[in-house]
């Protein structure tokens, strides 16, 4: 009988090696499906892979890449922000605005204001989802609403220009370190950031045991409320770096900067291997399906294809991989179910 | 035992009590925990005891009474203090997170730091092996907890609660799960456990068990003490009564009646890695009961027969009509009904009420024309409410209002109501009270006088024997014996299910 | 059955009376604190408010513009109303309407006679419904993703069909119906076929097995999938008319306007599932009423026209909207916590406890 019982107990380790080992490979997979298609477009059109055209493509995608980093922590807690395109909205034109009223502005007080008002935001969204107990997916698609119209109520009748825009800030936007611009290099540091801490600190591996099972997470003494305030704090911040960025590149601010970010955040999520469910996932996954997005825009205009075809194609894209990712974990099961069964059998 | 009294308890209450609203929970807590002994916590189900263990793990908060934690008085805050304090609970409920490994379950919040403040995998794996040597288990500390079998659910928390240095560990009903070889493995960790000087606290409804591994034993009924004894000092029979409060009728009424026609043939049914070349037949009135260890493939047969699964091979005869499988509606219109092992997620839609619940199955019958309306539902529910004897307050009640054996009741009214001529039961006293046991016993032999087939699945060999007409024995997915009832005991049962024929 | 008349009785015909009266007593004590009840006094505020900012307030033009700026809207809220009940979301619905509107827009360029451009159109809808549904109910995947993915596909394909044209000059008779009142009344032609659809939603949620299957699926899906509940059938079924009733919806956007474009209607999603779960529809599934849908219609509805009246841009009715909506979650948890707290002090009084409640503690614990 002991016999039966190892190895009915060894058997499935196995099989789940080997399904860890693909949810590895996920990162891994979408790197490839970048660079082929980089390489693709490189062969087809030379212009591609020069300097100027993987920097546009590099200050695109930076700000999903920040807001999708922002948004794993948020999803890994089986919650969902969906204000970060309204925050990211407001603290640009809040920055905005602290620049054209001061002669003599500072860059670390625009940072400081940017990341701030982010912080506040998702504080007050945290706050609310950990008190009243009302599902995050209600409260942030209010605070989508709130937000965005306090941004058109402050922002009733204020422009703000390039002009009042300081140089030094703008060069966030434009100058190169290494052949890299500034823009891109800043999301790819708090992301690499945030990735390792997600790794090796015990209170962010906590977010995922909250995000697994959260009645057990309270049981096992984790202090949920306080974690998910923190996730929802942190994505607001890295909202509010957005928006700084945001108006880095572009200098100036409209009332509907960042409107429809959300679901395409969420989507790059997904592709990048986030469960939406909460309890698996990674920044770095999350970052690099930011990133292929972006890329099937940029490649679409250099092969000539008409550039109405992009988001058909992110669609399918997203569609693609949910269905795959179910497919594999079937597959996975059955050869567990078999396996086991097998090891009976002897 | 005797010497064990010497030592100071570790954990001691005293007429603790415990109220919600106007409701007493809890009046009269009392127990005490000597280190090195298994101390059984025995009660019907609203007896108190979850609340008692819930405030031992500082879930609760006490209203009142004494509890005193290592020569101290406590009144833990949270789950967190008591952790902290060397007090682990393992819940009925597992507790893992799904997606972390085995090592990081066991570690969460405590894993081995570096020197830098980051985790040291690595020695957090190797801790978790040696823990795991200790108990003479083969888990990978580097897989995900998703998968995990419940008896190695429940030895990684019990690694847990030794990688704590617990020295109060209690368990909340942990063999319901398990398989025999399983609860085996169980008691040799516990005596392990006791050797080092743990204080455990075994919550069980299978009597038997307690006397096995047990020393003493607390008695608690309506929220209140009655008696702490030594187990020697008591026969089963006392128990029972200590906590009943009554005497109990026959627990296993079966009434002999003349089987009539074949209802359900089941013909080579094979599900691939599940279940081989399975046949058997039902009578109407009989009942036969389907046995074998957890995990021998008996839910599996009937949830295929029922069409929750698929099957690859075979067929299912309903009144010699063959059944198309794959689809529970269809099995439903063939005229089988299926209360099925997990009642609070399967049989019962729990935040519905009562009325609901009972009708979910006869929706298109109850229906006039096109339209359905409560009090169509209602008249049902409270005909059968009354008929299975059922204790509620409402009809609109919600399900999750209910005790246990009062929710078998509204699952089992809801297939009745359907008339069905064959019955599948799954595991159906589970976790229900002994009072209330004996009445579900009542129905199914009443059903089965009335002409209606039953097929009885259950881990309880006691019920096996006492209800059915034939014992179908399960092993490793085949079938593997066939036992009547004049022939089959614990043993002929237990034999063939472990394959020591 | 042999099962009755069994002499060891527990619950006697007393008792069972008993109970009845109970429910009659606690139904009108709980229903003070329905959600539904909370809208008819935002109701009462929106014509309270309306009336007092606005001599003009009470007239046939405040019902006309508010039903035919909101009708798309509402309509397109019933499917998403029994779709969160099962607890799923389709936020595909607005792309969908954009798609529509493109599809419309190509076909009617191409001169394909009108009749049968609105029947392809709405099997273009079908079809997208049915890919939804097959995603969700085939391969079980979680819907929220499966139509943020759609929600961007189906806006794709409208940009391919029509990219940044507009056709326009559809005319006819229908446009009569996208832009006039129903003849006699003040009320717009998307209006009545709200109300005429929402009766018909009303009546399968609340009336019909249907509907009761609907509710056992959001509550506990696998206990309804085991009482013979086609759960994927009825699932894949919501999906499916959802897409006919936004690509409907479509027609009559492009109507309303009279051009057609590939991003009509976008960002809409959010508003319809808001205006949902502002109607109290539980966004776990399994709890809520048409009515709630209904009165959160109106309510945000006639508000949004107050606000348009007074020149409040639309941008900054969206505070409004947000408030309202986490209110409405909110609310009724304080209301929950009201009775708990109530329950408390009631305990002095040991009569004022219902049977119901000290079933309830006792099985919390």
């Amino acid at each position: 009988m002991s016999v039966v019982n190892e190895l009915s107990l060894s058997q499935p380790m196995k099989t789940h090696r080997v399904a860890e080992a693909l949810s590895r490979a996920r990162e891994l997979a979408i790197l490839v499906v970048i660079l082929v298609i980089f390489a693709g477009t490189t062969i087809k059109s030379h212009d591609f892979a020069h300097v100027t055209s993987i920097q546009q493509l590099f200050t695109n995608g930076s700000l999903f890449l920040l807001l999708a980093v922002g948004e794993t922590m948020v999803i890994v807690t089986r919650n969902v922000d969906l204000s970060v395109g309204s925050t990211l909205g407001i603290s640009a034109f809040l920055v905005g605005d602290y620049f054209t009223h001061n002669a003599h502005p500072s860059l670390v007080l625009a940072f400081v204001i940017g990341l701030g008002v982010g912080a506040f935001c998702g504080a007050v969204i945290g706050f609310i989802v950990t008190v009243t107990k009302v599902p995050s997916l209600v409260v942030s698609l209010a605070a989508l609403y709130i937000i965005r119209g306090i941004l058109n109520i402050i922002g009733l009748g204020v422009q703000i220009e390039p002009t009042a825009i300081p140089l030094s800030f703008q060069k966030i936007g434009f100058e190169t370190w290494a052949g890299l611009p500034w823009i891109f290099i800043i999301p790819v540091v708090v992301t690499l950031v945030v990735a390792f801490s997600m790794r090796s600190f015990r209170p962010m591996r906590e977010l995922y045991a909250i995000g697994s099972n959260p009645a057990a997470a309270q049981l096992a003494g984790v202090p949920v409320a306080r974690r998910v305030f923190t996730a929802f704090v942190i994505s607001g911040t890295l909202a509010g770096l957005g928006g700084v960025l945001f108006l880095s590149e572009f200098a100036t601010v409209n009332a509907t900067a960042g409107s429809g970010y959300e679901l395409l955040v969420i989507a790059s999520c997904v592709i990048g291997g986030v469960a939406i469910f909460g309890g698996s996932g990674t920044v770095i996954g999350a970052a690099l399906g930011a990133i292929l997005l972006q890329i099937i825009n940029q490649a679409l205009v250099v092969v000539n294809v008409s550039p109405f075809w992009d988001s058909a194609l992110a669609g399918a894209l997203i569609l693609v991989t949910v269905s795959f990712d179910r497919l594999l974990s079937n597959r996975a099961s059955l050869a567990l179910r078999l396996k086991d069964s097998a090891a009976r059998g002897k | 035992m005797s010497d064990v009294h010497v030592v100071e308890p570790i954990l001691v209450m005293k007429n603790v009590s415990k109220s919600f609203g106007a409701v007493v929970a809890l009046a009269d807590g009392s127990i005490e925990l000597y280190p090195g002994e298994a101390h059984a916590l025995l009660g019907e189900n609203g007896a108190g005891k979850s609340t008692l263990v819930k405030i031992i793990a500082g879930v609760y908060q006490a209203d009142g009474g004494v509890y005193t934690y290592d020569g101290k008085a406590r009144n833990f805050r949270g789950p967190h203090d008591s952790q902290e304090a060397g007090i682990a609970v393992i819940y009925q409920e597992p507790t893992l997170f799904d997606d972390l490994n085995v090592a990081e379950n066991i570690y969460l919040g405590r894993q081995p730091l570096t020197i830098g403040r980051t985790i040291n995998r690595r020695e957090m794996r190797r801790q978790a092996r040696v823990i795991f040597e200790q108990l003479g288990v083969d888990i990978d500390p580097n897989r995900k907890a998703k998968g995990l079998s419940v008896a190695d659910q429940q030895m990684v928390e019990i690694a847990k609660a030794l990688s704590k240095d617990a020295r109060v560990v209690v368990m909340d009903e942990p063999t319901a799960a398990l398989s025999p070889e399983e609860v085996k493995r169980l008691f040799t960790v516990v005596a392990n456990l006791r050797e080092r000087g743990v204080a455990i606290l075994f919550i069980s409804h299978r009597l038997e068990e307690v006397f096995e591994i047990c020393q003493r034993v607390t008695i608690m009924r309506d929220g209140a003490f009655v008696r702490t004894d030594l187990i020697g000092d008591l026969t089963i029979d006392q128990i029972v009564r200590s906590m009943v409060g009554r005497e109990l009728g026959l627990l296993f009424p079966k009434t002999d009646i003349a089987e009539g026609n074949e209802v359900l043939r089941v013909e080579r049914l094979t599900r691939e890695g599940t279940f081989y070349d399975i046949s058997f037949s039902v009578h109407a009135g009989e009942i036969v009961g389907l046995s074998g260890l957890v995990g021998s493939g008996r839910t599996e047969v009937a949830r295929a027969i029922f069409g929750v699964d698929k099957y690859d091979v075979g067929a299912v005869y309903i009144n010699g009509e063959k059944l198309k499988g794959g689809s529970p509606l269809r099995a439903m219109h063939a005229g089988i009904g299926f209360v099925p092992e997990d009642r609070r997620q399967q049989g019962l839609v729990m935040d519905y009420g009562i009325d609901h619940n009972v009708a979910l199955a006869s929706l298109r019958k109850l229906s006039r024309g096109l339209f359905l309306f409560r009090w169509a539902e209602d008249k049902l529910a409270a005909d059968w409410a009354v008929r299975l004897h059922l204790k509620y307050g409402r009809l609109s009640d919600e399900a999750n209002t209910l005790s246990g054996g009062n929710q078998q009741k509204v699952v089992l009214a809801k297939w009745l109501a359907g008339q069905p001529k064959l019955i599948i039961v799954d595991e159906p006293t589970r976790g229900i009270d002994v009072g209330t046991k004996s009445e579900v016993h009542r129905i199914i032999d009443e059903l089965a006088q009335s002409g209606v087939a039953v097929l009885m699945i259950s881990s309880e060999l006691p019920e096996v024997l006492g209800m059915a007409d034939r014992v179908l024995v399960m092993r490793e997915g085949r079938l593997a014996a066939t036992i009547n009832r004049s022939d089959a005991t614990q043993e002929s049962v237990m034999m063939a299910a472990t394959g020591q024929v | 059955m042999p099962l009755v008349g069994n002499n060891t009785s527990t619950t006697s015909p007393d008792e069972t009376l008993l109970s009845a009266e109970k429910q009659h007593w606690s139904f009108s004590g709980r229903s003070l604190f329905r959600w539904e009840s909370a809208l008819v006094l935002f109701f009462v505020f929106d014509l309270v408010y309306g009336g007092t900012s606005s001599p003009d307030f009470f007239s046939r033009n405040t019902i006309f513009f508010a039903g035919i700026n909101f009708g798309l809207i509402a309509i397109m809220a019933l499917p998403e109303m029994l779709i969160i009940t099962t607890g799923e979301i389709d936020l595909s619905v607005a792309a969908m309407l954009g798609l529509a509107c493109s599809s419309f827009g190509y076909l009617f360029e191409h001169h394909v006679e009108v009749f049968l451009a609105m029947f392809l159109t709405l099997c273009v809808g079908a079809v997208g419904g049915a890919l939804n549904g097959f995603l969700v109910t085939q391969l079980g995947l979680p819907s929220i993703a499966v139509t943020i993915g759609t929600l961007t596909m189906f806006r794709g394909l409208a940009e391919v069909i029509l990219g940044t044209n507009e056709v326009s000059g559809f005319g006819g008779p229908w446009t009569d119906a996208g832009t006039n009142a129903i003849p006699g009344t003040p009320f717009a032609w998307a209006f009545g076929i709200f109300v005429v659809l929402a009766l018909i939603y009303g009546a399968v949620l609340h009336f019909t097995s249907t509907g009761r299957s609907i509710f056992a699926i959001g509550l506990q899906e696998e206990a309804a999938f085991f009482s013979g509940i086609r759960v994927k059938r009825i699932k894949f079924n919501l999906y499916l008319i959802s897409g006919i009733v936004c690509a409907f919806v479509g027609l009559l956007y492009t109507y309303e306007t009279n051009t057609a474009r590939y991003d009509a209607g976008t960002g809409l999603e959010l508003n319809v599932v808001a205006i949902v779960l502002f109607g109290g529809i539980s966004i776990f599934g399994g709890r809520g009423t048409m009515l709630g849908v209904f009165l959160s219609v109106i309510v945000v509805g006639i508000f949004d026209q107050i606000l348009s009246n007074n020149n409040v841009s639309s941008q900054e009715q969206s505070i409004v909207f947000g408030v309202l909506l986490l209110a409405s979650v909110i609310l009724p948890n304080a209301g929950r916590g009201y009775r708990a707290v109530r329950k408390r002090i009631g305990s002095k009084w040991p009569r004022s406890q219902s049977l119901n409640e000290n079933a309830a503690a006792i099985s919390d614990l």
